[in-house]
């Protein structure tokens, strides 16, 4: 390649790096917007010109957390002594912290609904890797009839509208008392991404060389013995990619938290969302909560990284 | 029969008499999910096909009829839906075509020797591993035309983006490209970087003109792996629900999946939405199963 490297040729390369990091600028603003945002004092988030430069602040994340109402009259200087400085800076923003009779204070309805984005996006993960792992090893090592079909079908059940499917769910769920429930999601996030897993974690198992189970099988281990000790062990790479992208899945989704939970099991997407009523929303507060959300999943992506291909094409495509 | 098709391995060894058989192995690994499947996602299914068939309200205490095929025929004739799917399909296009140039454009950028290119790569991909629906609605902010910063960048002044009914599903799909461009653009990238170096080599000696070139060796040979990523992409915005439902609310955004979710669980027309739902899946299938057929073919080559 080097011997037809032209002038010319340098100069064109030198274009794409400008336009490479150009792109890579716009495609990165908004989410640079949101982390700056998160950092703001409230009067700079909604300015014209847009404010870059400032000094960067914790009080929306202190906001976040907090359930607060409105300042009638300004604290006296010993409440504002007394205060705590988490409780100074919203002060500030002329607000106080809502504390309930014995004085302790009440959270907002944040914390509760990031736990359970934790709680259903986890569990239903392990369940979806740990189903989809042994799914995987049947379809790679065993002769299995119309397999062709049965992984169509697999498939598909991914592809289906999860709005299609929520309407009989949810009149089912409601049958059974799991609407609003953890498991409710659970069960459906489980479902949605044991497809998925089944389908990426065959890609892995396949490229397992057959020699090793026969090995082992030679020397007298049995089948499951051959599975846990070497197959899965080999595989661990794999079920780790496979676990974090369904992490992701169940982490980002949207459609169904919205119809299936409300209060209880509610997870952040939906809630965050809702958080924008009609009158002037203050944004760094919801900044700052888009930020805590999308922190795991930035950084999830940066561990998948040499993942992200085969996981985004069902494994059909390999690096 | 049963049992010679089960493994490939040498059942007179001595490891095979011992534990579990193969066939109860291959049984107990793959029957527990085919049967969480079909409970979870078959069934329900099911269930839905027969209240597609009745006048049911889940709101309403009252039993369900019976209708026949009411419920289609009202659907198929209802200029509404068909404006719906109308709405869905301009969605499809623009989002999906704005995809393929911008993630084919950049790919073909990022496709030589870039410095730094493996952490460039991995930070364009950021946008398409967020949630839709939290990072859908920051865009309302960027959107907004009083302070948003895309009006200020671009020097529109006060131009109205979410709340201009002409206007509106554009910007959900300028969100929707910004989004999903980077999984064109890393299906692309493998598409192009396997290309074999000795084809433009030979070009280059046969004094090939960069446009030949592109038209005649690299666009033939990522044509496949762009399939994929174009009927993947189409299905997925024929689904679309969360950007459209969180950005705006204007009647010109109403994709199908707005209408459904508003049909069952706004109106609680229960039977009629099981209806909708029935006529939105077939077509999913339809592409779904061209989309299986092009991974295949991918995949043997």
């Amino acid at each position: 390649m080097a011997a037809v490297t032209t002038s010319a040729e340098r100069s064109l390369n030198k274009l794409a790096i400008v336009g490479v990091l150009i792109v890579t600028m716009i495609f990165l603003a908004p989410i640079y917007w949101i982390a700056s945002t998160a950092f703001k004092p409230r009067n700079l988030a909604t300015t014209i010109p847009p404010t870059v430069v400032f000094q960067p602040e914790i009080s929306p994340f202190v906001k976040l957390f907090t359930k607060r109402s409105q300042l009638r009259t300004a604290p006296t200087p010993e409440q504002y002594a007394a205060a705590p400085w988490w409780e100074r800076l919203v002060f500030d923003g002329g607000e106080k912290v809502v504390r309930s009779g014995r004085g302790e204070v009440q959270w907002s309805g944040y914390p509760s609904r990031f736990m359970n984005s934790l709680i259903v996006a986890i569990t239903s993960t392990i369940l979806a890797v740990g189903m989809g792992t042994f799914t995987a090893y049947g379809f790679s090592r065993f002769k299995i009839k119309g397999e062709q079909d049965l992984l169509f079908f697999i498939l598909s059940t991914r592809m289906l509208p999860p709005v299609v499917v929520a309407i009989p769910m949810f009149l089912m769920y409601r049958a059974v008392g799991l609407n609003d429930t953890h498991w409710g999601l659970i069960i459906l996030y489980t479902a949605f991404n044991l497809s998925f897993s089944v389908w990426l974690m065959k890609g892995f198992m396949d490229e397992i060389p057959k020699e090793y189970e026969e090995a082992a099988l030679v020397d007298g281990y049995t089948r499951m013995e051959a599975f846990f000790k070497i197959v899965l062990p080999e595989a661990a790479t794999g079920i780790a990619a496979t676990a974090v992208f369904c992490f992701i899945t169940a982490w980002n989704e949207y459609a169904f938290a919205l119809i299936m939970t409300n209060r209880r099991a509610q997870t952040a997407p939906p809630f965050i969302p809702s958080q924008v009523g009609s009158g002037l929303p203050d944004w760094t507060v919801i900044a700052a909560g888009t930020f805590l959300f999308l922190l795991p999943v930035a950084i999830f992506t940066f561990l998948l990284r040499n993942h992200l291909l085969r996981g985004m094409s069902f494994g059909a495509i390999r690096k | 029969m049963a049992t010679t098709m089960i493994t490939t391995l040498d059942r007179s060894s001595r490891s095979a008499a011992r534990g579990m058989s193969d066939l109860t192995i291959r049984n107990l690994f793959i029957i527990p999910t085919i049967v969480f499947l079909i409970v979870f996602n078959i069934f329900p299914l099911l269930y839905s096909l027969g209240y597609s068939f009745t006048d049911f309200r889940a709101s309403s205490p009252a039993a369900a009829n019976f209708v026949g095929l009411q419920n289609y025929r009202e659907l198929l004739n209802d200029p509404f839906i068909w404006s719906n799917f109308a709405i869905t399909a301009k969605y499809v296009i623009v989002s999906v075509v704005g995809q393929v140039v911008v993630g084919f454009g950049v790919a073909l950028l990022l496709n030589r020797d870039i410095p730094l290119k493996g952490l460039l790569t991995t930070l364009l991909l950021l946008p398409m591993m967020l949630s839709m629906a939290v990072v859908g609605l920051f865009w309302k902010l960027l959107y907004d035309p009083s302070f948003g910063i895309i009006n200020y960048t671009l020097g529109l002044g006060s131009f109205e983006w979410l709340s201009n009914p002409d206007m509106a599903l554009y910007a959900v799909a300028i969100t929707d490209i910004w989004m999903w461009s980077p999984f064109v653009m890393l299906l692309s990238l493998a598409g192009l970087s396997a290309v074999p170096k000795h084809l433009y080599e030979a070009a280059a000696i046969d004094r090939a003109g960069s446009f030949y070139t592109f038209f005649r060796i690299t666009l033939p040979l990522v044509a496949p792996i762009l399939m994929i990523a174009i009927i993947f992409r189409t299905m997925e915005a024929f689904k679309t629900f969360d950007l459209a439902y969180i950005l705006t609310s204007q009647p010109t955004t109403e994709v199908i999946s707005i209408r459904l979710y508003k049909m069952a669980f706004q109106e609680w027309q229960t039977g009629r939405s099981c209806a909708l739902a029935y006529i939105v899946l077939i077509m999913i299938l339809a592409i779904t199963n061209i989309y299986v057929k092009y991974l295949n073919k991918v995949k043997e080559r």
